[in-house]
């Protein structure tokens, strides 16, 4: 099981590629988010105009029809360069529950312009005590007349504070932790009552805590059937997870093979650090577990692709092993460093940071694990 | 765990918690003291500390130490550390003081030793280079004599805090023709010299504590040199192992994982499909504890009878940074999605952070304890050590 890439799917990754190794080498990169905004719009109508938005897509959406493989290819570029542009966040996560959950006319409405890189979205599941369940609600939405009001708080929600629409979930019935009952919205970022608090996260992202005090959402802004938001945000999960593990692996080769390169130019004791046997049982490691998270994730990817049953079961087994594989990676690869591992300066801490987050990104490693037991 | 102690070493050990009770200022109690702090407020309590006597518990009586006994000392390390105190520093008190009265002469000590205690010298460590790390006896840094003094031309890195130092102790090549270790010499050298530049190196949490620096023909009077030429290594191994044995951090990791606890049942909760997996998590990281910590006792047990207990210093090098690592890897883990994000330098109360305040130091502490595992001698060095000296392999 070795994925074969179809010519457009080479010739995707091969224009990908092109144009990061021209355009977002690590300088650019630490130039970007050291903006303001914290990420490039010239870059990211670069990446729309070589269909890297539109990618995904069914063709009967006006997409490229490329599905999760061609999300896979992206995001592992996107992982060797460290892109902070809000991919996963406009295409993967709103792009996908919109293609997924949302109906034709929302279809209509908001893809084209994810499509051709004019509209930036995000999603807005957790809350303050949520940890990584969905169905952990207190944001409420309750009918008035042809709106929803949508109240409460939302956090850490990555891309927010330039986003144009956000997708909210709420809960418009049942309890705090009840499966049913929790319903997605389509928020304008500028809505009246809708106040964000930016902070920068780790891996030189922004994003922000929202509160919603009454927001007045129109009911045609619904997505998905209401009360049925936790399947729409678990299917969601999966394609993130998806896209995740793949970005995973583009940021564990580009850490196994600048290790092994500082291995054999580093000399210490008269000798290059890669003729230490402890060193080069660890790179050994490093390299097993980019290989076995490579296979997961295309095994992954195929799944999904393939719509198999097991999708979702498969998506939290894969978001553990590669994360608990990316984990011991970039751990290993700022040890090796020595002390340039931990500086700023070098990209390796960065690749590390990105690494983090991923983990962290819609269920840690110990939760999809404890997860991938319990799916039957 | 504790010592058992007579009635005399309990009194004392009640005079410690008491005397820190009522005199650590208030102002030295945020979030992140090692990196929050400004010099003179890190400095508040190596001053109480001076002004009591207790600032040098490893120091003899003659040069200013409060003449404790092995337990007595062993008594105000966990105190100070279960409290949650920030260390005097530990490049002046316990890492080039012992130096200087060990092997200083006459002149140094008087000139140095005093300022040392009241904190108004305050000094950095001029070991690593950029092609020495693990392998310290390659420095290059070299030191020519020329009349009087040394001109000293090299590239000193990683050195903590040296932004606020006065006086860097350096290990410099004075005989290139020797033996790596054979060439090295002992050089305390005035930060306030001509020649010598500081450049900040900011780490992967984003806090400045370790520089470059730069010694471009600093002319150093001999009388600097500590005991003989060409016998810094020496020196330099003693240093060491004074370091070594100081990073068990048994109270810190005490301190640490209690904060820990507290966390995972307000923000994991029984509910929780990982809460199992933290209790369990948990559990281990404080047998590892403990385990640390009996033989922390035993080896301070042998080393009241006099048994040294040499290289097994490295053992406490590498368990106590991979315990405290763990738990702050657990702690970020326990504050789940707010663990994307990580407070800005320098740090100011009036930029937003998001999640309750007990989290939001654990994104950058559980980055920055990544260092624990390089500095001070990898741990993998450490290991060749007790393979080698204790092993005998």
């Amino acid at each position: 099981m070795d994925i074969q890439l179809t010519e457009e799917q080479e010739l995707l990754r091969s224009s990908i590629q092109r144009f990061l190794r021209e355009q977002y080498d690590f300088d650019e990169r630490r130039k970007i988010v050291a903006t303001d905004e914290g990420w490039s719009r010239k870059h990211w109508s670069a990446f729309a105009e070589l269909g890297l938005c539109a990618a995904p897509f069914q063709e009967s959406s006006g997409g490229l029809g490329g599905g999760s493989l061609a999300t896979m290819i992206v995001m592992q570029e996107f992982g060797r360069n460290l892109v902070v542009e809000p991919y996963l966040e406009t295409v993967v996560l709103a792009g996908g529950l919109i293609e997924d959950a949302g109906s034709p006319e929302q279809r209509e409405a908001f893809l084209p312009k994810i499509m051709d890189g004019s509209a930036i979205w995000t999603l807005a599941w957790a809350e303050g005590r949520s940890r990584f369940d969905f169905d952990n609600v207190t944001t409420t939405a309750r009918r008035q007349g042809d709106n929803f009001v949508l109240s409460g708080t939302k956090a850490a929600v990555i891309g927010a504070p330039w986003a144009d629409k956000l997708i909210v979930s709420a809960r418009t019935s049942g309890g705090p932790r009840d499966r049913a009952g929790v319903s997605l919205f389509v928020v304008d970022r500028h809505s009246a009552n809708l106040h964000l608090q930016s902070f920068k996260t780790v891996d030189g992202r922004r994003a922000a805590e929202l509160t919603l005090m009454d927001v007045q959402v129109p009911a045609s802004q619904l997505l998905g059937t209401e009360g049925e938001g936790v399947a729409a945000l678990e299917a969601c999960r999966d394609r993130a997870i998806a896209a995740l593990c793949a970005e995973a692996v583009g940021a564990m080769s580009v850490l196994n093979s600048a290790t092994l390169e500082y291995s054999k130019a580093r000399k210490q004791f008269g000798v290059a650090l890669g003729t230490f046997q402890v060193l080069q049982h660890r790179m050994v490691d490093m390299f097993i577990a980019l290989e076995e998270s490579i296979s997961l994730t295309q095994h992954l990817n195929l799944s999904l692709a393939a719509r198999e049953p097991n999708g979702s079961k498969l998506a939290s087994g894969a978001k553990s092993k590669v994360g608990y594989a990316a984990r011991f990676v970039a751990e290993q690869a700022v040890q090796l460093h020595g002390g340039m591992g931990m500086s700023d300066e070098l990209n390796v801490g960065h690749y590390f940071k990105r690494i983090n987050s991923i983990n962290i990104q819609f269920g840690d490693p110990a939760y999809h694990l404890m997860r991938y037991a319990q799916q039957s | 765990m504790e010592l058992n102690l007579s009635s005399e070493e309990a009194a004392f050990r009640d005079e410690v918690r008491a005397f820190i009770a009522e005199n650590y200022p208030a102002e030295m109690r945020v979030p992140n003291p090692e990196t929050d702090l400004s010099k003179e407020q890190m400095l508040l309590w190596h001053r109480i500390l001076h002004q009591k006597g207790w600032i040098a518990p490893l120091w003899p009586k003659e040069h200013g130490g409060p003449g404790w006994s092995i337990t007595q000392r062993f008594i105000f390390e966990q105190e100070t550390s279960r409290s949650g105190t920030l260390p005097p520093l530990a490049f002046s008190v316990t890492m080039v003081g012992p130096v200087i009265y060990t092997f200083g002469n006459n002149a140094q000590k008087q000139k140095f030793l005093p300022r040392i205690l009241s904190g108004e010298d305050w000094w950095c460590q001029g070991y690593s280079e950029p092609g020495s790390g693990s392998d310290l006896a390659s420095v290059r840094t070299k030191a020519v004599r020329d009349g009087d003094h040394y001109v000293v031309n090299g590239h000193k890195t990683w050195t903590t805090l040296a932004q606020h130092a006065d006086w860097i102790f350096c290990l410099v090549r004075t005989d290139p023709s020797a033996k790596p270790q054979a060439g090295i010499s002992f050089l305390l050298i005035d930060m306030k010299s001509p020649g010598v530049t500081v450049r900040p190196i900011i780490t992967i949490d984003g806090s400045h504590e370790v520089n470059d620096v730069f010694l471009e023909d600093v002319r150093v009077p001999v009388e600097n040199l500590i005991g003989e030429e060409n016998k810094g290594w020496t020196y330099a191994k003693f240093l060491l192992g004074n370091e070594r044995t100081s990073m068990a951090g048994i109270g810190r990791s005490t301190r640490y994982l209690e904060r820990l606890k507290r966390i995972v049942r307000t923000e994991v909760g029984e509910d929780d499909p990982t809460f199992g997996e933290f209790i369990k998590e948990i559990a281990r990281v404080e047998l590892d504890v403990l385990a640390l910590e009996a033989t922390e006792l035993r080896i301070v047990a042998q080393m009241s009878r006099g048994i040294d207990p040499g290289p097994a210093a490295s053992l406490f090098k590498i368990r106590g940074t991979e315990i405290f690592q763990r738990i702050t890897d657990l702690t970020h883990q326990a504050i789940g999605n707010y663990g994307l994000a990580i407070r800005e330098h320098p740090v100011s109360a009036n930029r937003f952070m998001p999640g309750p305040e007990y989290g939001h130091t654990a994104t950058e502490k559980y980055l920055n304890s990544r260092k624990l595992s390089i500095y001070g001698g990898s741990n993998e060095i450490q290991r060749n050590i007790i393979a080698k000296a204790v092993l005998g392999l």
